[in-house]
């Protein structure tokens, strides 16, 4: 069984929503990927988003476009995102999953790029800019690479696209809880209604992320949902914790133990 | 076929793919966005009001049809073909620019937004823009890159006093590319009561499509003063190529003349070196870049590579699907020219026909010089005159040292 399945399966057996932190590969530069995976881990991460850097992220607000600038500026490439991950997964129960931009997929190849995801030891893909004429052969690709592939659905989505969406979707659903770029609000959003509609069109795991940035936001979403994603604001305390010499995989751990 | 893309400049929507290329690349929330401007798009088109306003605003507001008329001494000088120019620097606000947005400003109007946002890079898409929202009475802001700010300050004062917000982008390379990020950025979270009025045939279906259609206008009438004042059809038709609105705009109406030679002139920059020039399609590869797929300056993951152009309207590493598509097949040529042969155009043009050019245009004048001399005194050769100069005055004194 995927690692994002058996999560999904865990967390319904303890009734809670399963806690889906990001981070930006390669930002901070120290300590490496791979350190702070295990850090998260260890603090009872269900699922980690590892976000690949793109030189143009447009569904990314300024904190998590800035940690991908930074990253790239130091000579982040996807090869070395994929190693890291290689090298701590079999140290880290945690699932993992790639988010990455359809460039640097379909620059180089959907097969050959999913097929050395999985290899490396990923659990699943997010591609949030796919069109979703390209699904089918991504979705393809992943099942044979034994990942799951996770689309979006927003909140201007209207059923029948959203039914579209589901039908090519494994592992779960990413629910956009809000219009609008990633990036830290100071209330929980409503999305009771939302994901009722979306389990009317599927089965699976629904999880909300945009905007998601407390642990009361993730208890609030909770109640709804099957998990939450929390990008920017960890993104933005990683960076701090470095500025400020800080133990930067400890600011992860505490982090991600706040969350649950 | 052929008398009818003549005649209307469009042949409907399709699903946005021009062979491998187009598409929708874009995060979901811009989905139904991009549905619903389809469908209006379509709608209006079928409303003789939507065309007989959009007529009317282009004669009187705009000034067209633009005039056609020979260049006596660069004819001479070049030594080659007859060479004509489609005088698109007379257009209101001085390029071909204003015939999308005043398009577009009314489709926006017509679906009931009332905010518009665009992105630019010389700043003439963000003049344009800001002067159809101000005719038409709507909310302006314009993302501009913070380098190309700096090379274009005219046209920022330009903006800002037909009432637009100019937004300064610190992002990446902190020209055009970023702007356009920043545009669909804010589009993202604003979508329901705004219009992004995109300046090129770039992007997410339905924009590469509208955008060429508007822009198509040139095509029609050049293709139109040709037969009426030249009594043929040019052998030839030259234009820049950034993003490609005013190649695609002029070219669209003959691609069914199978006599008429296509040509598009980009960027050479410094030299063929990754990060010197922004020629992507004599460089570049297939891959997705603001929404579409196309040939792109992407580096071995994908990621977008650094440019480099004289020109801040051709500093751009993605160019349009359509150019693409008629590049692999064959339709249309490419070929670029570098920054010392445009500042080279610039000045030529400047003495010899008496009309500054903008130095995306230099680009065409200079690549159109080179190949009119292959063709017979006989044959006329169009360069589409794209956009008038005067913003580029101070670049060029700059870059030519002050000579």
């Amino acid at each position: 069984m995927n690692r994002v399945d058996q999560a999904f399966s865990r967390c319904r057996d303890d009734g809670r929503p399963a806690i889906m932190p990001y981070l930006t590969a390669g930002d901070p530069p120290e300590p490496v990927l791979g350190d702070l995976l295990v850090a998260m881990d260890a603090a009872g991460a269900d699922i980690i988003e590892v976000g690949i850097p793109f030189s143009d992220p447009i569904a990314d607000g300024p904190v998590i476009a800035s940690a991908m600038h930074r990253a790239l500026s130091r000579g982040i490439t996807p090869e070395r995102v994929l190693e890291e991950v290689r090298r701590v997964r079999g140290s880290i129960e945690s699932a993992l999953v790639a988010m990455v931009s359809t460039s640097i997929v379909v620059h180089v190849g959907v097969d050959a790029f999913v097929t050395s995801c999985g290899d490396a030891g990923f659990d699943g893909l997010i591609v949030p800019d796919a069109d979703l004429d390209d699904f089918d052969r991504l979705g393809t690709a992943c099942r044979r690479a034994g990942l799951t592939l996770s689309p979006l659905v927003a909140p201007t989505t209207g059923l029948e696209r959203q039914r579209a969406i589901a039908d090519r979707a494994s592992g779960f659903v990413y629910l956009l809880a809000r219009a609008g770029v990633t990036g830290e609000r100071s209330s929980a959003p409503d999305i009771e209604g939302r994901v009722e509609a979306l389990r009317t069109v599927t089965d699976l795991p629904v999880c909300v992320g945009f905007g998601i940035s407390t642990a009361e936001h993730v208890r609030a979403v909770g109640r709804h949902a099957d998990g939450a994603v929390v990008g920017s604001a960890l993104v933005r305390v990683l960076d701090q914790a470095h500025h400020q010499g800080a133990d930067v995989c400890a600011a992860a751990h505490a982090f991600v133990t706040d969350l649950r | 076929m052929s008398n009818e893309r003549a005649a209307t400049g469009r042949s409907g929507l399709g699903d946005g793919r021009f062979g491998r290329f187009g598409g929708r690349y874009v995060p979901e929330t811009l989905i139904t966005a991009l549905d619903e401007l389809a469908a209006s798009y379509l709608e209006a088109r079928g409303d003789s009001g939507f065309e007989q306003e959009l007529d009317e605003l282009l004669r009187d507001f705009v000034g067209r049809p633009t005039p056609l008329h020979l260049a006596p001494r660069l004819t001479e000088l070049a030594g080659g073909a007859r060479i004509l120019l489609k005088r698109e620097d007379l257009a209101h606000t001085g390029a071909h620019k204003i015939n999308n947005t005043i398009g577009q400003a009314l489709l926006a109007r017509r679906m009931g937004k009332k905010r518009i946002i665009a992105e630019t890079g010389a700043g003439q898409h963000g003049v344009a823009t800001a002067t159809a929202c101000a005719r038409l009475g709507l909310d302006c802001e314009i993302y501009m890159g913070a380098e190309d700010i700096r090379r274009q300050r005219l046209n920022v004062f330009r903006m800002e006093l037909m009432g637009a917000t100019v937004h300064a982008v610190d992002s990446g390379s902190r020209t055009l590319k970023d702007a356009t990020n920043e545009a669909m950025r804010d589009w993202m979270g604003s979508v329901g009561e705004t219009h992004y009025i995109l300046g090129s045939v770039v992007g997410p279906h339905p924009f590469p499509t509208i955008v060429r259609d508007f822009q198509s206008v040139m095509g029609r009438e050049c293709r139109r003063q040709c037969l009426e004042s030249f009594g043929d059809l040019p052998g030839m038709v030259v234009a820049c190529v950034g993003g490609g609105s005013n190649a695609a705009g002029i070219f669209h109406p003959f691609i069914d003349d199978r006599n008429v030679r296509l040509h598009g002139i980009e960027a050479g920059g410094r030299g063929g070196q990754a990060g010197d020039h922004a020629a992507p399609l004599e460089h570049g590869e297939p891959g997705v870049l603001h929404g579409s797929m196309s040939y792109v300056l992407q580096d071995r993951w994908g990621q977008t590579m650094p440019v480099h152009s004289c020109s801040a309207g051709l500093d751009y590493p993605g160019v349009g699907p359509e150019h693409a598509a008629w590049k692999d097949s064959g339709r249309v040529e490419y070929s670029s020219v570098d920054d010392v042969e445009a500042l080279e155009a610039f000045k030529l043009f400047s003495r010899t026909e008496g009309i500054i050019p903008a130095l995306e245009t230099a680009h065409a004048i200079a690549g159109a010089v080179k190949l009119a001399k292959d063709m017979a005194p006989a044959d006329l050769l169009v360069i589409n005159v794209s956009g008038r100069g005067d913003k580029d005055v101070d670049e060029v004194v700059r870059l030519l040292g002050g000579d």
